[in-house]
């Protein structure tokens, strides 16, 4: 269960993703989807927004998870990039999705094996005739986040 | 009789590199062993934490016998411990923290906590004395930042990067380019073959902040790879190097100096691992010429440009005169940062 979302710019992306700040709550798992330069950093800007946090988001792809705690519920971003071949065991992942903010994870697929069975999935494509358009993909896995998928689509739509 | 010797024994465990250092006086190194894992690595395109640790665990007590050894003194010789605390990755952090905790109650030494910023900085007091007030430009993988330091030991940031660091987007678009973690190096050799044919975005450039974004060149960069490869065809390796790395440095450098102007800076250090980028030495070198500026632009020995023990020691020094010691408990901070300025605005 889920919906689609054109998006004509940055912008755009930033705005869709505010609208999920008010939405989500502590523990909450949200999977970012798609390739360099697909606009998943931009995204987490927007979300971060939406839950009041007034810092930069800056990439996490070096220091691998950022947190940020001066929003309405903590912020995690975290990056997988960097961890294609091997995973992150002892990153203590576990410990943020069970926390009391909500944990947004780009290149989540190296690291599969440690991903909690339901979360809210964001895939995010670029316009082949377009560069600044993009296409997100919302998918709910699980009845908590189906809810959340449906509550977002509701706020996007007043 | 003859006065003590100060000696600080250093240790760096953030990322890579495994790393034991011992200082005299802040100025003088007498060992600074490094210990790299950048090969292991290479294979898997960037750091990997659990490798990294267990690399760290196995090297860390070798590096500091062999720092002790080279450096000719015992553990009753010391003045103190230092360490980084932060930033960088837990498990890697962790092992140096470990490391010198031990060591300090073992030996009943003073534990010197350290950011691993200022040890970047501080690498520059090892090429002369450092004046103040100074600014830095640091640039690495994780951080792009203007600090100004009003004092020793003092530093505040002024300018950040919103979104990706220098390093972080010289690796990215080098991935593009088939070029393997890290790329920077390779990156600067093949610009110095090519030509700013392409002409990206600077971004933020003549805007009234201090900051620095680097997100939309590496997206201008790929997008351009991308359209010449659906329609078959082949650009030029060095010119694509050569028009990133114009990119990156007109940025840095027409903001750094422009700063520098506004605050009446005399000394600017530049610091991390895009502090070793020919191009960047290159271009502050000619722009200070070419303007007739009053600014002595201060680069770390190549050497010590990346992560090392001696870095930590230096900044240590300082700390050692505030004072500043940290109790056994000790814990690694993988987010710490410097603190805004007052006048900062995000």
């Amino acid at each position: 269960m889920g919906f689609t979302k054109k998006l004509t710019n940055d912008q755009a992306t930033i705005a869709f993703g505010k609208e999920l700040g008010p939405l989500v709550q502590p523990g909450d798992v949200i999977l970012l989807d798609g390739d360099l330069g697909a606009g998943k950093t931009t995204f987490t800007k927007g979300l971060a927004q939406g839950l009041g946090i007034k810092r930069h988001i800056k990439s996490p792809t070096f220091t691998l998870i950022r947190e940020y705690q001066e929003g309405r519920i903590p912020l995690y971003h975290m990056d997988m990039y960097r961890l294609e071949q091997t995973g992150a065991a002892d990153l203590g992942l576990e410990e943020y999705f069970d926390g009391d903010g909500v944990s947004v994870i780009e290149w989540s697929q190296f690291v599969k094996d440690l991903l909690p069975d339901d979360y809210l999935m964001v895939h995010l494509e670029k316009d082949p005739d377009d560069d600044n358009r993009r296409m997100l993909t919302i998918e709910g896995k699980g009845p908590h986040y189906q809810k959340l998928a449906q509550e977002w689509e509701e706020a996007d739509g007043k | 009789m003859e006065s003590k010797r100060e000696l600080i024994l250093a240790f760096e465990s953030s990322c890579d590199e495994t790393s034991v250092a011992v200082i005299e006086d802040g100025t003088k190194i007498l060992s600074n062993i490094i210990a790299t894992q950048i090969n292991s690595h290479k294979r898997f395109g960037g750091v990997v934490p659990e490798v990294a640790s267990r690399h760290h665990v196995e090297y860390v007590t070798r590096c500091t016998e062999d720092a002790m050894k080279a450096a000719n003194v015992t553990y009753d010789d010391l003045t103190a411990v230092a360490v980084t605390y932060g930033p960088g990755l837990v498990g890697s952090l962790l092992i140096g923290v470990t490391a010198a905790k031990t060591i300090a109650y073992a030996h009943h030494l003073p534990l010197i906590p350290v950011n691993h910023m200022a040890g970047h900085i501080y690498a520059a007091r090892y090429v002369k004395p450092l004046e103040y007030p100074l600014l830095a430009l640091l640039v690495s993988g994780g951080h792009t930042e203007l600090v100004y330091m009003k004092a020793a030991g003092e530093f505040e940031i002024i300018g950040d990067t919103r979104d990706d660091a220098a390093g972080e987007a010289y690796d990215k678009i080098g991935r593009v380019l088939g070029i393997p973690y890290p790329a920077g190096k390779e990156v600067d050799r093949l610009a110095h073959l090519g030509h700013d044919t392409f002409n990206f975005p600077r971004a933020m450039i003549h805007e009234d902040n201090d900051d620095f974004s680097f997100s939309g060149l590496k997206s201008a960069f790929i997008n351009t790879v991308h359209h010449a490869d659906q329609i078959g065809e082949k650009l030029s390796r060095e010119d694509l190097a050569a028009s990133f790395q114009a990119a990156v440095i007109d940025v840095l450098v027409t903001k750094t100096i422009r700063v520098a102007k506004r605050l009446g800076i005399k000394q600017l250090v530049v610091a991390g691992g895009v502090a070793a980028n020919q191009g960047l030495r290159e271009r502050l070198a000619q722009v200070v010429k070419d303007e007739h500026l009053d600014l002595d632009v201060v680069f770390p020995p190549l050497r010590l440009c990346g992560d090392n023990g001696a870095m930590v020691g230096a900044a240590a020094h300082i700390e050692l005169q505030k004072k500043h010691f940290a109790g056994l408990d000790l814990n690694a901070d993988p987010s710490l940062e410097f603190a805004y300025a007052a006048t900062y605005q995000p």
